[in-house]
């Protein structure tokens, strides 16, 4: 009976994913080290929640254009100035990065000089109400706390995994996880895009879409594997095909929620939905280029017996005198 | 075989029901209002007098309110147009009322009263959402641990000579221990005995007429630990007199303590109330004007003396023996003096302090006691070009009568404005810090940014819904329309579950609810994707749909719990913000694996189930 009326593969894709596995990893890795080297040669354009920085408070004679404030601002070297309005339209608040080369008080003096300068450029008279550094011992403590969450969901993965798969199984599941973590985060030194607190948050949740992904793929992998007559690679490709469709209409209809994040969302959105945009596309190609790949490859080649059952070696054991 | 169990069909209505009541309260928008309250349970009325009081001057200051009314639990509830409305109507109030009321900004719901009797509340928004004001904190833990131990080393020497124990000294040997050094001929053992009682956490260690106190770590973790406490309280005490609706004040991490105060948006005064500290020192005066003026010419103040100055910048000497101090004190009230009419503070002690103050009183009528007023402002100034926070500590004699009689736990002191004893009054009686704190940031939103947010995270929560529901609608017909369904009661049941829990709504949050609606769609689409392909292997349609979700539902575990642990670990590992996502999260996954497990299986046998006709075709 006919039941398909409409796919967006076909659904006897029949793809040799294992034949170029060899170039998929390479190109899988080579990226990661163009990551690698972006996040070591350029570092993270950090936000003030990381880095600390100015807040100065002034009072306007006439409400002002936040716009035309926040563009001098960014003449005057400073690119992610963060312009409030507060209390009554009359007060602002604004939140700045130092400039390179500043200390603290330097960049307090800057700050409101820069500050100053912006808003009479406006065509405005205003007062500095208050001119304050945030330390960023905070950030520090935030930052550290993010690396405490990434160990903690690593070895979680490794254990679960390891419990309800095999070992192997978790090992790959890791590699292609932090693989895609590290393309995320290496894509925000790269570009230089802001790196904010939900941007991490972003980067975490990315490890939970990316393992989920692979978990699926590896999930059909075991089936087969107890289903199926066939040598190890031919089962592995077969799983990645009879779960294309499924990884590429999930992925699409995420990232067109996350799409909707980053158009509707506004500015404090846009860094965590950039990263998760990014992160749903890696986390894809990867759970099918790298992931299975990975478990035809020297220590971590699966072989039958590795999902068979152990009881019956157990049980051979225990027999023994 | 197709089938599902008829009482699970319950259990899914019941959680239809349950969410649909539970999330309701969120659609109702909330008046920004002010909240009246009384400050004391003596006296004070909160009325309809009072709300016609509330009512004038609100009409006079031009101030629009929708409602003035008296709740059932005895406040006044003021609803306004606007946020804005609501800020000058509580600054314009708070004035004209004085200290027996305390005017607070709130959120009153408009949702009908039925839903109020079922506990039914919308989640409360974070500071992003409706605007106000942040803090962080940082507890000066040394300064407790120093405080402490210096007390220590007062209550060791008055333990020694209480026991007629002769001492040389008592001294303090950094934070580890406190070293006695006892008269020769001094009964060591008696010493050891009466200390031990006294101080039981000590460990002691004995050598010829050196007397060791060891303090364990363990007992200086405890006093940091205390000291946090206390300040937690305290802050909690004057953050409620200072009528902030739903405040929160939490620990984070060892020594930082986060406040947000919602709708609030004075920062300078915010920060005045909770930053300031102020006690009272009482110690007693030694000699007169004349001998300090003496002393302070000839640098010859005496060792046991330091030099104080009164308002007037007259100096006077007082004995750096502290008699009582402010963490001695149980109750403060502003009062006027019926002699003379001047304004001062009536003090109560607690029995400790009211035994030395008795004490002291007893041997020492006719002599001065000084009562010093002290001050604790937090500072931020630049050194070598780096950023200090330090505290500045004023301190004043505001008394130094003559004692005209014995007294102990009970007494008045005068001489302050009647401001400042307003202020000392309700300082005092909020406890005081156990140490000194400083701001190491802060934060305002205002409101209309707040409103922005809300307006953009709805908006993203809604097109992603629509994106993703169109997708299914079109790809998967009749199952995409039963998908939908689970979608829909997904985002019921997160908002419903986030407001029993009383989750704080935050813009992460909406990112968080935008990605378990992703969530939702992968376990949705494993399932439609597993029983096209049983179909397409042949299977008839009933028994395809049944092996579909059978065969999917392990996979949708596995897959799900992984994801669960990396949103534990954001909870965990995060702070506010963070942690806002991770709940969204965390729930958008427990009840997306619900939903799309054993709603969309209960609907799809609703439709394809049973020993209906024998099935030609499904639409998937």
């Amino acid at each position: 009976m006919k039941i398909f009326p409409l796919t967006l593969l076909p659904n006897d894709a029949n793809i040799n994913f294992m034949k170029m596995r060899w170039l998929s990893i390479a190109i899988a890795a080579i990226i990661m080290f163009v990551a690698i080297g972006a996040m070591a040669t350029r570092g993270f354009n950090f936000a003030l929640d990381f880095t600390g920085g100015n807040l100065v408070e002034v009072h306007l004679d006439k409400s002002a254009s936040l716009d035309t404030i926040r563009d001098k601002l960014a003449a005057d070297g400073y690119d992610s100035a963060q312009v409030q309005t507060y209390g009554s339209g009359n007060e602002l608040l604004v939140r700045l990065q130092p400039r390179e080369g500043d200390d603290s008080s330097a960049a307090t003096a800057h700050a409101a000089q820069a500050v100053m300068k912006a808003v009479t450029a406006s065509g405005n008279t205003g007062k500095i109400l208050r001119n304050e550094f945030v330390g960023p011992q905070v950030g520090k403590e935030l930052a550290l706390n993010g690396l405490y969450a990434l160990i903690f969901v690593v070895v979680g993965f490794l254990i679960y995994i390891a419990f309800r798969f095999e070992w192997k199984f978790a090992v790959a599941a890791i590699i292609t996880t932090l693989h895609d973590v590290i393309v995320v985060a290496g894509w925000f030194a790269l570009s230089g895009h802001e790196f904010d607190l939900t941007v991490l948050a972003g980067i975490l949740s990315v490890m939970g879409y990316s393992i989920n992904d692979t978990i699926v793929v590896f999930d059909r992998v075991r089936e087969n594997f107890r289903s199926m007559r066939a040598d190890p690679e031919t089962i592995l490709n077969r799983s990645i095909n009879q779960t294309l469709s499924r990884t590429v209409i999930t992925s699409f209809v995420a990232f067109l929620t996350v799409v909707a994040l980053y158009i509707y969302g506004g500015g404090s959105l846009r860094g965590m939905a950039e990263s998760q945009m990014l992160g749903i596309i890696i986390g894809t190609v990867s759970s099918i280029f790298v992931a299975c790949p990975l478990l035809t490859l020297g220590f971590l080649k699966v072989t039958k017996q590795d999902l068979l059952p152990k009881a019956k070696d157990d049980a051979a054991l225990a027999r023994r005198p | 075989m197709l089938t599902f169990a008829r009482w699970k069909y319950f259990v899914i209505l019941l959680v239809l029901v349950v969410s649909v009541i539970y999330a309701l309260p969120n659609a109702y928008p909330q008046d920004p209002s002010v909240q009246i309250s009384a400050a004391r349970s003596d006296g004070v009325q909160v009325n309809a007098s009072l709300a016609k009081k509330v009512e004038s001057l609100l009409s006079q200051a031009k101030i629009p309110s929708k409602s003035i009314k008296v709740e059932d639990q005895g406040n006044l509830l003021v609803r306004l147009e606007d946020t804005d409305q609501q800020t000058r109507a509580a600054d314009l109030l708070r004035p004209q009322l004085g200290n027996d009321y305390v005017v607070a900004l709130s959120l009153a719901p408009t949702a009908p009263a039925w839903l109020e009797f079922l506990r039914a509340k919308p989640m409360p928004r974070g500071l992003d959402l409706q605007g106000g004001v942040h803090f962080v904190m940082q507890v000066d833990q040394a300064s407790a641990i120093d405080k402490r131990l210096d007390a220590y080393v007062e209550d060791v020497r008055s333990t020694l000579r209480d026991n007629r124990v002769p001492y040389t000294s008592v001294v303090r040997r950094g934070n580890e221990a406190l070293v006695a050094t006892l008269g020769t001929g001094a009964d060591t053992a008696k010493a050891q005995s009466q200390l031990r009682t006294a101080f039981p956490t000590l460990t002691q260690n004995l050598q010829d007429q050196t007397l060791t106190l060891e303090v364990p770590q363990a007992e200086l973790q405890r006093i940091s630990l205390e000291a946090i406490e206390q300040n937690l309280n305290t802050l909690r005490n004057r953050i409620n007199a200072f009528g902030v609706a739903e405040p929160v004040i939490q620990r984070q991490g060892t020594d930082r303590i986060v406040i947000q105060l919602p709708g609030l948006q004075d920062t300078v005064e915010a920060k005045r109330q909770i930053g300031a500290t102020a006690t009272l020192e009482f110690r007693a005066v030694i000699g007169n004007e004349a001998t300090a003026d003496a002393a302070v010419r000839d640098r010859s103040v005496p060792p046991d003396a330091r030099v104080y100055y009164t308002e007037t910048k007259q100096p006077l000497l007082l004995s750096k023996r502290l008699l009582v101090s402010g963490e001695q004190l149980v109750n403060a009230q502003p009062m006027t003096d019926p002699q003379d009419g001047r304004q001062g503070v009536s003090i109560t002690l607690n029995s400790v302090g009211g035994q030395r103050m008795l004490d002291h009183t007893l041997e020492n009528v006719g002599k001065r006691l000084g009562i010093v007023y002290v001050e604790q402002t937090p500072i931020t100034a630049i050194v070598d070009g780096k950023e200090v926070q330090t505290i500045r500590t004023d301190e004043r004699v505001i008394n130094s009568a003559e004692i005209k009689g014995v007294f102990g736990k009970n007494f008045q002191t005068t001489g302050l404005s009647a401001e400042e004893s307003k202020a000392l009054a309700s300082q005092l009686k909020s406890g005081a810090l156990a140490a000194p704190m400083i701001f190491v940031e802060e934060r305002v939103v205002g409101p209309s940014l707040g409103a922005e947010n809300v307006k953009r995270g709805t908006m993203a929560v809604a097109y992603s819904f629509i994106f993703a529901l169109s997708f299914f609608l079109i790809y998967y017909r009749m199952f995409g329309l039963i998908t939908c369904m689970a979608l829909v009661l997904n985002l019921l049941m997160v908002v419903a579950l986030m407001s029993i829990v009383g989750a704080t709504m935050s813009l992460p949050g909406f990112a968080g609810l935008a990605l378990s609606v992703g969530m939702s769609v992968d376990a949705n689409v494993l399932i439609n994707e597993r029983i096209r392909e049983e179909l397409r292997a042949g299977i008839p349609p009933q028994t395809a749909i049944a092996t579909g979700y059978d065969k999917a539902s392990g996979t949708i575990f596995d897959s799900n719990m992984t994801a669960l642990l990396a949103g534990v670990a954001l909870y965990a590992f995060g702070t506010g913000p963070l942690q806002g996502f991770a709940i969204t999260m965390i729930v958008g996954i427990l009840t997306s694996v619900f939903t799309a497990v054993t709603v969309s299986r209960g609907i799809a046998t609703l439709i394809y189930g049973g020993n209906r006709r024998k099935l030609k075709s499904i639409a998937i």
